[in-house]
């Protein structure tokens, strides 16, 4: 375990700090009847509270245990959203084999590959050698009913879980002067977290236009913009914890608040096309892990190049 | 002795770890619809569409049911190779019928009834092959004859979806998928009911449990 160096314990408590107030305010609205929120609301803010509270318990143990541990972690994690995605996406049974790829060689080789930092191979693994590895599988197994529906969803389920959400964990590897890893990881996850929450505020206290009425009830112009401006405050407000300088940093929350908002809208189209509302509904008992990590999802792979560039270009 | 507790040690982990593996791999979620979990006797008649069904069934139940329930399983399939009988013997303590080979004495029935005696639960699929297709095929007549020799005993119907997935036919390396496992709520064999009526009726109760 290295020592904390000190901005890395301030961003670790402030994030304690922002869960705390979140489950507060949560609890203070499931009692508050009179306010009118709709509770269905309030318990979708909550269960997301609980799971930043796991994801944050997560990043913990990585830190304590290494940088390779939360690599694990998060393949545990792409692990089981995959599950969910192709449990709910209509496969056929001839593409068992093909699957078993995606779950057993795919999925643990993408994570072998960002836990050794080997940068050049798990940038291209999924998006170019699974890409041309699942077609060619899927016709040899000889079933060529919604040929290119199946191995669009495959593929895609294999992006969205794995390859993207593998790019958060790599986020310890950008070289960074005189910082730790876990910090940068620390900042992307409390803004994804505020960003969540701040979304959520605006579009019950100022929500009017929606963005897409086919694909979201809740989804309105005022809650992104909301989301987005209060999240670049608040990426300013820590400037301090990431490599950036304040604008850099504002922008960078604006980046990932956008992006996350994006990640939540995708899944609700792809949900409201499987006929479900959440990834947990259809599965009595569990809590629907792709529902809590859609936002992380679109969101890493982005904030991750950006940080490179800028960090490699000297401007930070 | 110490040869016995050694080899029962051997089971209780075995046992532990084919639980673990069973409710890993078929990431199933479990649901008692107007059924609770019990330790008197049952026959739960369940849709079978993988060579999983009856080993996830079975990891599903609560420890102590599980100790008292045994699944029916065939006889060629089980008794191949060498893990295979092992664990239908000793771990999860299957009764292999006779697929093939039905005398008159020594019917299915019979040979179940008299195993579970009065104390044991079996978990039994009446279609009597694993399914391909989307919905479940006429129940084969043992069920019938189960609960006309036992009225005492009650039928659990048990809903499978999703585990053709993580294994289908003639495939051996499962894939990971969330399936569900619904229990429903008890049927009985009505008097004078007949057999074709009742076959019907525990058909319905198992495809009624999909859409709750």
């Amino acid at each position: 375990m290295d020592s904390f160096d000190l901005p890395t314990f301030w961003i670790f408590t402030t994030l304690l700090m922002v869960l705390t107030a979140a489950t507060v305010v949560g609890q203070m609205l499931r009692r508050q009847t009179e306010l009118g929120v709709n509770p269905a609301v309030v318990e979708q803010f909550n269960l997301r509270v609980r799971s930043w509270w796991m994801l944050t318990a997560m990043l913990a143990v990585g830190f304590l245990l290494g940088p390779s541990v939360t690599v694990a972690l998060f393949g545990g994690l792409s692990f089981w959203a995959l599950r969910e995605f192709i449990t709910l996406t209509p496969t056929r049974i001839a593409d068992h084999r093909t699957l078993f790829w995606v779950f057993f060689v795919f999925t643990p080789l993408q994570f072998y590959l960002v836990a050794t930092g080997q940068y050049e191979v798990y940038s291209i693994l999924i998006p170019v050698y699974a890409f041309l590895f699942i077609p060619a599988r899927i016709a040899l197994a000889g079933d060529f009913k919604r040929y290119l529906e199946r191995c669009t969803t495959i593929q895609t389920g294999l992006m969205i879980c794995v390859y993207c959400l593998s790019y958060a964990p790599a986020l310890q590897s950008i070289p960074l002067k005189d910082a730790q890893p876990v910090r940068l990881l620390l900042f992307f996850f409390i803004i994804v977290a505020l960003s969540d929450a701040f979304h959520y505020a605006c579009e019950k206290l100022l929500g009017k236009h929606l963005i897409a009425p086919a694909i979201s009830q809740n989804k309105t112009w005022e809650g992104f913009l909301g989301g987005l401006g209060c999240a670049s405050l608040a990426g300013m407000a820590l400037y301090w914890a990431s490599p950036f300088r304040a604008p850099q940093a504002a922008m960078m929350a604006a980046l990932i608040s956008a992006m996350g908002y994006c990640g939540g809208l995708t899944m609700s189209a792809i949900k409201r096309d499987r006929g479900v509302k959440d990834y947990g509904t259809l599965l009595v008992g569990h809590s629907g892990v792709l529902d809590r990590i859609d936002s992380i999802c679109f969101a890493a792979p982005v904030f991750y190049h950006a940080t490179k560039y800028l960090v490699t270009q000297g401007l930070t | 002795m110490l040869e016995a507790i050694t080899s029962k040690t051997m089971e209780a982990v075995s046992r532990a770890l084919l639980v673990g593996f069973a409710r890993f791999i078929s990431g199933a979620s479990v649901r008692y619809i107007n059924c609770q979990p019990d330790t008197n006797q049952r026959i739960y008649f369940a849709n079978h569409t993988s060579h999983l069904d009856a080993l996830v069934i079975w990891s599903l139940l609560p420890h102590d049911v599980r100790m008292l329930t045994r699944p029916v399983a065939a006889r060629d399939y089980w008794e191949r190779g060498r893990l295979k009988p092992y664990l239908a013997k000793h771990v999860f303590g299957a009764m292999l019928i006779d697929r093939q080979n039905i005398k008159v004495h020594q019917s299915p029935v019979d040979l179940m009834l008299r195993e579970i005696g009065d104390r044991y639960s079996i978990i039994v699929f009446p279609e009597g092959h694993r399914n391909t297709g989307s919905e479940i095929d006429e129940f084969k007549s043992g069920l019938y004859y189960l609960a006309k020799k036992r009225p005492d005993l009650e039928l659990v119907p048990v809903h499978i979806d999703n585990l053709n997935r993580v294994l289908p036919r003639g495939e051996f390396l499962p894939v990971p998928l969330l399936s569900c496992v619904t229990f429903g709520p008890p049927i009985w064999l009505e008097a004078g009911e007949p057999k074709v009526e009742f076959l019907k009726k525990a058909r319905e109760a198992v495809r009624k449990l999909k859409d709750v």
